[in-house]
């Protein structure tokens, strides 16, 4: 059975349709990247899957044992993160938060949980240090380790890369794919970058006014895939 | 100068002073890195503001103890603010600047129509800067201070994992199934009634500075959230206490002078910050 199915899924804001008829669906292990232009409407589908935004019309279903708030969230930095007072232990830990439910403290094991999430991702040496005065890679694996305490199935990454350099680039995928090949977990993430999405991803959902949903091997074949990965080609 | 202070310790007035002081400054420390940090430093703005209308009118209608009044007012008004200040359709600032500011107005102008009292005057400037008020409290509103106080600093400790998390990151904390807009609604609570136990220290205008400064000095020396808020803590009821025993020595007004020595602090912790480089 799949992990999380879409059905007939319509995305936007204020009744005011961005995406219609949205039909995808994730198995466990599967390695999904959601590609397409800037305001297409991708930010929105990570906020419904999310549960942060109701969808207009249709309707997600979550399979496998998978409860709604086991989604492992690596959002896209804001603002006030850049001039935050906190360690990276005491971030990591805030992942732990719906595990606690009304209960006011972290016990052993939620810490435990913490310290594995962060050799996991290998920033356990920086975790007395202070998070806005970490590089840019470094943060991200703090953020994908908090990412880790919520959930150990499911991850969706929202844009992981952007405004990393590129060798950073490449770690932060090899560490994604590590996760999805050694761990078997899940991942739906956003991509500006279409060449990666098809180098690293299982399956593709580009979005737009054309939409596309299969396997990369489809996806690479489709009139869609062919104009999209043309033009990167050409970029580089 | 040991001797002078024994001296006016011998009144209780004074001893409530310090007292009731040191509590205010201890709770509004709390809260002010969430303040800071969200963007929120706005809402206690316009809360003090709403607060000293909420006081005209008790006057005006001759409430005995005009803290049960005022104190339903501000939290309702908080809850409002926040509100707005998530809906962007309408415009959150302009509400909060329109209803602050409307508030004051408003208040003012009861109080001249309606006052009873010879120095009107007087009256809105111990409001608004809190001259003299806390040196005329009574023991029954020394108690509602030091309950309140514990209250709020209660929900602090108990609560003070979520707030962290909302801080941080509101979209993943909800994600997560954590209730931020609960939270969100506490922590507006929470400031309601800081504001108004503050009110009588450092009357309206300056409630803010209180809540500000001391995060504002932790952050430039501390890297962890915990010896931020802890440190917060620590320079507000010092700064606190060095502010009233000044003002008792020096006879100048209890408010600005804690005020000003926050202010030092922050220029203190500055320098620090800039030297250690941090």
């Amino acid at each position: 059975m799949a992990q999380l199915t879409c059905k007939n899924l319509t995305l936007g804001y204020d009744n005011r349709a961005i995406q219609e008829d949205l039909n995808f669906s994730i198995d466990a292990g599967d390695y999904l990247c959601i590609v397409g232009e800037n305001g297409s409407g991708k930010s929105t589908l990570m906020k419904t899957l999310l549960h942060l935004q109701p969808p207009i019309s249709g309707s997600i279903e979550l399979g496998d044992g998978l409860k709604k708030n086991e989604i492992g969230y690596l959002p896209q930095q804001t603002l006030v993160q850049r001039d935050f007072p906190a360690s990276v232990r005491e971030i990591v830990l805030s992942g732990c938060q719906s595990r606690c439910g009304l209960r006011p403290f972290y016990n052993k094991e939620e810490k435990m949980v913490a310290q594995k999430a962060m050799e996991k991702m290998m920033i356990q040496d920086l975790a007395d240090q202070c998070y806005r005065e970490l590089s840019g890679g470094q943060q991200q694996r703090v953020l994908l380790a908090r990412a880790l305490c919520a959930a150990q199935k499911i991850l969706l990454l929202d844009e992981p890369v952007s405004g990393l350099d590129p060798r950073v680039t490449a770690e932060m995928y090899q560490l994604i794919k590590d996760l999805n090949k050694k761990d078997g977990i899940t991942i739906i993430m956003i991509s500006h970058d279409v060449a990666a999405a098809v180098k690293y991803a299982t399956h593709i959902l580009h979005i737009g006014e054309h939409c596309f949903f299969g396997t990369k091997k489809q996806y690479l074949q489709s009139s869609l895939g062919k104009a999209f990965t043309g033009q990167e080609g050409e970029d580089e | 100068m040991f001797e002078t202070l024994h001296m006016y310790f011998q009144y209780p007035f004074v001893r409530y002073a310090l007292i009731v002081g040191v509590l205010i400054a201890l709770c509004s420390s709390l809260l002010g890195v969430t303040l800071v940090l969200k963007r929120f430093s706005f809402i206690g703005d316009g809360l003090s503001h709403v607060a000293f209308g909420a006081m005209a009118i008790a006057s005006v209608l001759n409430i005995t103890n005009n803290m049960l009044f005022i104190l339903p007012v501000t939290v309702v008004c908080a809850i409002f603010l926040l509100r707005a200040g998530q809906n962007t359709r309408i415009k959150g600032d302009a509400a909060i600047a329109m209803i602050s500011v409307g508030a004051l107005a408003i208040g003012y102008l009861l109080m001249n129509l309606f006052s009873t009292s010879p120095n009107i005057s007087g009256d809105v400037c111990s409001t608004l800067f809190g001259s003299t008020s806390i040196l005329t409290l009574t023991k029954g509103e020394v108690w509602l201070c030091a309950i309140l106080s514990v209250v709020v600093v209660a929900i602090f400790i108990l609560f003070y994992n979520k707030i962290f998390a909302v801080t941080f990151d509101e979209n993943f904390a909800r994600a997560a199934g954590t209730r931020a807009n609960a939270y969100n609604l506490l922590i507006a609570v929470v400031i309601a009634v800081i504001i108004v136990l503050a009110m009588n220290l450092v009357g309206s205008l300056l409630i803010s500075a209180l809540v500000i400064f001391p995060a504002l000095s932790a952050m430039r020396l501390f890297k962890s959230f915990r010896s931020v808020t802890v440190s917060a803590a620590v320079m507000s009821v010092l700064s606190a206490t060095a502010g009233i025993l000044i003002s008792i020595l020096a006879g100048t007004p209890v408010g600005s002078t804690i005020v000003a020595v926050d202010i030092a602090v922050f220029l203190v912790s500055y320098g620090i910050g800039r030297i250690t480089g941090r």
